[in-house]
């Protein structure tokens, strides 16, 4: 566990590292989730313990949005001033990228399995 | 006497408001009992522990008069998780990596255009409706899986915690619509189905699709890792290109 908790840490403090040098906006933990990708493809898969670490954490995925998420009390007056704004365009765009994206895959993979 | 323990009491809640172990533990507990709701009421639509929690925190803070900076010395340590499980989507992603190179063009073609249409269609409509420009940026990655959002509203000027409650708001009400516009649309294979939920509204849609389809579920899984990587790639230009 501490093994594959070590090599989700490398992974990112890499994509930081490299994303920071080369000044790409790309953050730190998403290029390390490219690496650890290809090293999966490289390796043909995961280790058991990098599996059931990962797991873990997904699985709790949603524990970790809650700090960042009761920052809201820092923001109720954005909140109230652009309500209009924020109930217009979250549902609208939800609603187009939800249509765009599967409209589209369905006329492109149509007829094959 | 019972000055004196008031007084001490007083010293007790002042001290633990400079250390992380209050936001730390409160954050646990309220998670812990927002799941334990979820379970109970079998996992309704209403029931989402992630809101729950995040109103329950809220409330308390308010109510403490505990400012955010004191919750977050122990909140940090729950978030600072977020950036190893970005990292670890590249576990669910590679356990589809066959199906998805068997349909890579049409995957990529369909899942930046979702990208695309996401965060173009609230910057513009958050900009129409007289949003300024920190809350139109953090308007942005709201379709994206909320670690990815957040560091992606963090590089560009938005708020971030300002696009983790539009992430939840997406995920909430994407979760509602999806299968109603699929069957609206006409959208019927679960491929589709599941790479639209991804790619719009991240995990909370995946995990509704995972209910009716394996299939959907795992294209959602894929498609919330890929979005989020194309919208990292993609944003910053769509944001200079739109002159934000």
């Amino acid at each position: 566990m501490v093994g594959a908790i070590t090599l989700l840490l490398v992974c990112q403090l890499l994509g930081t590292i490299i994303a920071h040098a080369a000044g790409w906006p790309i953050p730190g933990p998403v290029l390390g989730l490219v690496f650890l990708l290809a090293l999966l493809v490289w390796r043909g898969g995961p280790s058991p313990a990098l599996h059931e670490t990962s797991g873990g954490l997904l699985r709790q995925l949603g524990l970790l949005f809650v700090p960042a998420g009761v920052g809201i009390v820092n923001e109720l007056h954005v909140i109230r001033i652009d309500a209009l704004a924020i109930a217009v365009a979250v549902p609208v765009s939800t609603l187009l990228a939800l249509g765009v994206t599967g409209t589209l895959m369905q006329i492109l993979t149509r007829g094959e399995r | 006497m019972r000055g004196l323990a008031g007084n001490d009491l007083y010293h007790v809640w002042v001290y633990l408001q400079s250390g992380p172990q209050l936001g730390l533990v409160a954050t646990l507990l309220v998670w812990q009992a927002a799941t334990w709701l979820d379970r109970r009421t079998g996992h309704a639509a209403w029931s989402n522990p992630i809101m729950i929690s995040i109103a329950a925190l809220a409330v308390l803070l308010l109510a403490t008069g505990t400012s955010y900076r004191a919750y977050f010395r122990g909140g940090q340590y729950v978030q600072f998780l977020l950036g190893p499980a970005t990292v670890a989507l590249a576990v669910p992603m590679y356990a589809n990596f066959a199906t998805m190179r068997r349909n890579l063009v049409p995957i990529l073609v369909a899942v930046t255009a979702g990208s695309v249409t996401a965060s173009v269609s609230a910057m513009l409509l958050a900009h129409g409706l007289g949003a300024p420009r920190d809350v139109v940026i953090s308007m942005a990655p709201k379709s994206v899986t909320t670690p990815i959002a957040m560091g992606i509203s963090q590089d560009l000027g938005g708020i971030p915690s300002l696009t983790a409650i539009f992430v939840l708001l997406t995920g909430v009400f994407g979760g509602l619509v999806c299968i109603p516009l699929f069957r609206l649309l006409r959208i019927v294979d679960r491929r589709a189905q599941g790479l639209a939920g991804g790619t719009g509204a991240h995990g909370l849609a995946t995990a509704r699709l995972l209910l009716a389809s394996e299939t959907a579920g795992a294209f959602g899984a894929l498609a919330i890792g890929l979005n989020g990587l194309i919208t990292a790639i993609l944003v910053p230009f769509l944001v200079r290109w739109l002159g934000f």
